[in-house]
């Protein structure tokens, strides 16, 4: 055990002592977040100590021994993997005063307003106008497929501020106000039913330029910083063996022996093999972030996992015939008041996990781009022609 | 959980393996030894054998071994993989000392391990992992008696372990290559080419019986089964990385080839196979080399998709080399039937999906 690690543990003590961790759960949080154990690789003063990121978990450990609540991450991870990066990296002092701890403790949750109805795999091509008047921005456009737009306190949005230059120098990043005059929030329902998306239009509305994220003209650069993170958050976890889609396939299996067939069961194997092979392939990327090293696997990760969810998806209606032909709700009322923060895979029937796993290969940067990046940036291909490079945006075919 | 990385030891043994292949064994040497009588280099099996330690490695220091595990071998296998060149490691390194090691040939092992002698196991390359003991072999009057057909690098071994029925049950001995009688095998791959042996009356000492010959057996196919996916692994890695350069060097339209997205994409999937392939292979290394109850799930799943995925990676070497793939002169022939041997070599994937659902419970219909 190093210095460091005493240290860390002392302080996650006194933080226990002064603040009961079955009390007010934000009370703690915020506690905690002052004590530097939030992100202890963070600066002091903004919820960390300036430790080694790998630290954290020592930390969360001792906390989750104690009964401590948690942040719960999976609620607010926008916030927490990709803006707060982004803030930290670009922002002013004053501005990461204002935005991190309410953003680390969950008392604000943050969403993204990158993608477009013109602007999806390429994003540099957005028309969503910011324009100046006085020490504000005046913004005009639509976003879309924006998750929990509806709870969110702030966004981090990406506007077109020069539309007379070529389209990735034209941009620049903003914080945005979800509550201020002119931002609409509709819901988007999507091919499952549900909607965990939204639409947002924003119309006429006032941003202050101190809410504004690195120079005028650099919001590329600044969303650079967002994106990478986002890949860095999708890479795989440590999850044991037959989890996910495959284990209710397998328990399926088990429980069923009326439905095999000989061809199901070969086909049942080679879709066990590969959720092996992916999980296996998770871990070595988790083993190679821990030994500082991490390399391009993130991707041959995300490309496998959006294949084989669905293939294991499609190949579970298959094997359920005739129980594959229900589904367990389409219901009009329900999508508009039950708005799921998280994806569940598994508390829903297989029509909808077959629905829902078509999302994979297009969420998160479409599986036809992940390929384009593998092979330009691992194996050094060339690159896709680019008629748009040297042309001002307002002068591209939209 | 196994450690899934390579070692900075593995990496500097990999770059003396790696080096040495280049220098003694390039593609054009490689093939035009395929047409001669010595397909087989006893000085490049001297310096990989002998003076790189390479089939010492996974055994102990006390055995006389130097004292690495399987996961050091796997280093090896790999760039074998990548050369092809004509080796006994497969036979005499992987399975030849996993079995001795198991059945406690002592003797046996330490000779293998310094490089001096080679030696087989005399089971047909296409044996799965699981499958029952081979009876093809008869023991009675202190002789063996029967053939195996399709054994890997019985053509210059100089010992023979042999699995066979006894009286009282399975059993393996050692045979010396001067008892048996050979017959060359026109084999698809023509770096790994198999002999059919024959035994008649051929003296034999007994190195283990009963259950511990079933255990050699099953140790033998199981660390062989890993093994190979390293193989398969590095033959992979390198048809990606032939066919990438090859991409980017031929032009026609007037534009690298390697600029269309259909081939680009079909490299990107390819990368992605490999890369799964990799952590697969070292799954199933570090199983092997620890021993772990995990060892023969590990491997049948390594032979599950390594086999596929070595395949794919040569298919489209042979496809996106166009013609020149399809000649004699260029390598991608070579890699493609090495390719296609190894997936039926320790079974098929299939047979490993069906060895699979037994072990972990997923029972057929």
């Amino acid at each position: 055990m190093t210095n460091a690690e005493d240290d860390l543990r002392e302080r996650v003590q006194k933080l226990l002592a002064g603040h009961d961790p079955q009390g007010d759960r934000m009370e703690f949080l915020r506690a905690q977040f002052d004590a530097g154990l939030a992100w202890v690789h963070f600066p002091a003063g903004l919820g960390g100590l300036d430790a080694p990121r790998t630290l954290q978990s020592v930390v969360d450990a001792d906390l989750a021994a104690a009964g401590a609540p948690t942040n719960d991450p999976r609620r607010i991870g926008i916030g927490l993997g990709m803006a707060a990066p982004t803030i930290r990296t670009h922002g002013t002092e004053e501005q990461q005063h204002r935005w991190l701890r309410p953003l680390w403790t969950g008392d604000e949750v943050w969403c993204q307003l990158f993608s477009e109805p013109g602007a999806g795999s390429d994003l540099a091509a957005l028309g969503t106008r910011a324009v100046p008047d006085g020490d504000h921005w005046i913004v005009n456009g639509q976003k879309v497929w924006t998750s929990q737009a509806h709870e969110a306190r702030w966004a981090i949005v990406v506007t077109r501020t020069d539309p007379d230059v070529p389209k990735h120098k034209g941009m620049t990043y903003f914080v945005l106000d979800m509550k201020a005059d002119g931002v609409e929030v509709r819901p988007l329902r999507q091919i499952t039913g549900e909607a965990e998306f939204n639409e947002v239009f924003l119309t006429d509305v006032r941003i202050p330029d101190s809410q504004r994220l690195g120079a005028v003209g650099d919001g590329w650069a600044v969303a650079q910083t967002t994106l990478m993170n986002e890949r860095v958050a999708i890479g795989g976890g440590a999850a044991p063996r037959e989890s996910g889609v495959i284990a209710e396939v397998a328990k399926t299996w088990r429980t069923r022996p009326e439905l095999r067939t000989p061809a199901a069961h070969d086909e049942l194997m080679r879709l066990w093999v590969e959720a092996e092979a992916t999980r296996l392939t998770g871990l070595r990327l988790r083993q190679q972030l821990a030994a500082g090293a991490p390399g391009p696997e993130g991707s041959a990760a995300k490309l496998a996992f959006a294949r084989l969810n669905q293939e294991i998806t499609s190949f579970e209606l298959d094997l359920l015939g005739a129980d594959g032909l229900r589904y367990d709700d389409w219901s009009s009322d329900t999508w508009r008041t039950e708005r799921p923060t998280s994806v569940d895979f598994l508390g829903r029937s297989p029509g909808y996990r077959y629905l829902r796993a078509k999302g994979n290969s297009i969420e998160g940067g479409t599986s036809e781009i992940l390929r384009n990046i593998i092979a330009e940036r691992v194996l050094g291909l060339p690159g896709e022609i680019r008629v748009d490079k040297t042309v001002p945006w307002k002068d591209l075919p939209k | 959980m196994t450690d899934l990385l390579y070692s900075q030891d593995e990496e500097l043994l990999r770059a003396s393996v790696r080096d040495l292949l280049t220098a003694r064994a390039p593609a054009s040497a490689v093939l035009a030894r395929t047409e001669t009588d010595e397909l087989y280099d006893p000085a490049l099996w001297h310096a990989l054998a002998a003076d790189l330690g390479a089939a010492g490695l996974a055994v102990p220091e006390w055995a006389g071994g130097h004292g690495a595990s399987w996961r050091e071998t796997a280093i090896v296998a790999e760039e074998l993989g990548r050369s092809l060149a004509a080796t006994a490691f497969l036979g005499s390194t992987v399975l030849a000392t996993a079995a001795g090691r198991s059945a406690g040939a002592d003797d046996l092992v330490e000779r293998l391990a310094s490089g001096e002698v080679t030696a087989a196991l005399a089971i047909p390359l296409s044996t799965v992992p699981g499958s029952g003991f081979p009876d093809t072999v008869r023991h009675s009057h202190e002789t063996l008696t029967g053939t195996v057909r399709n054994v890997a690098d019985a053509r210059t071994a100089d010992v023979l372990i042999v699995p066979a029925l006894a009286d009282d049950g399975p059993a393996l001995y050692v045979v010396g290559a001067g008892a048996i009688s050979r017959t060359a095998v026109v084999s698809l791959d023509l770096t790994r080419p198999l002999t059919d042996v024959t035994l008649e009356s051929a003296r034999a000492d007994l190195i283990a019986s009963g259950a511990e010959a079933v255990a050699a057996f099953d140790t033998a196919l199981i660390t062989g089964a890993a093994m190979l996916a390293a193989e398969q692994l590095g033959l992979a890695e390198r048809c990606l990385e032939i066919t990438v350069e090859h991409l980017l060097t031929r032009y026609q339209f007037g534009r690298q080839i390697g600029s269309y997205q259909a081939l680009k994409h079909r490299m990107a999937d390819l990368w992605a196979g490999v890369t799964q392939a990799r952590a697969v292979a070292r799954y199933a290394a570090g199983c092997v080399a620890d021993a772990d109850p995990d060892a023969a799930v590990a491997a049948s799943l390594a032979q599950a998709y390594c086999s596929l995925v070595a395949v794919k990676a040569a298919e489209e070497c042979v496809q996106l080399h166009g013609g020149i793939g399809f000649t004699w002169e260029h390598p991608a022939h070579l890699y493609l039937k090495r390719a296609k041997a190894d997936a039926i070599a320790f079974g098929t994937a299939s047979q490993h999906r069906a060895r699979l659902a037994e072990l972990v419970d997923l029972p057929a219909a």
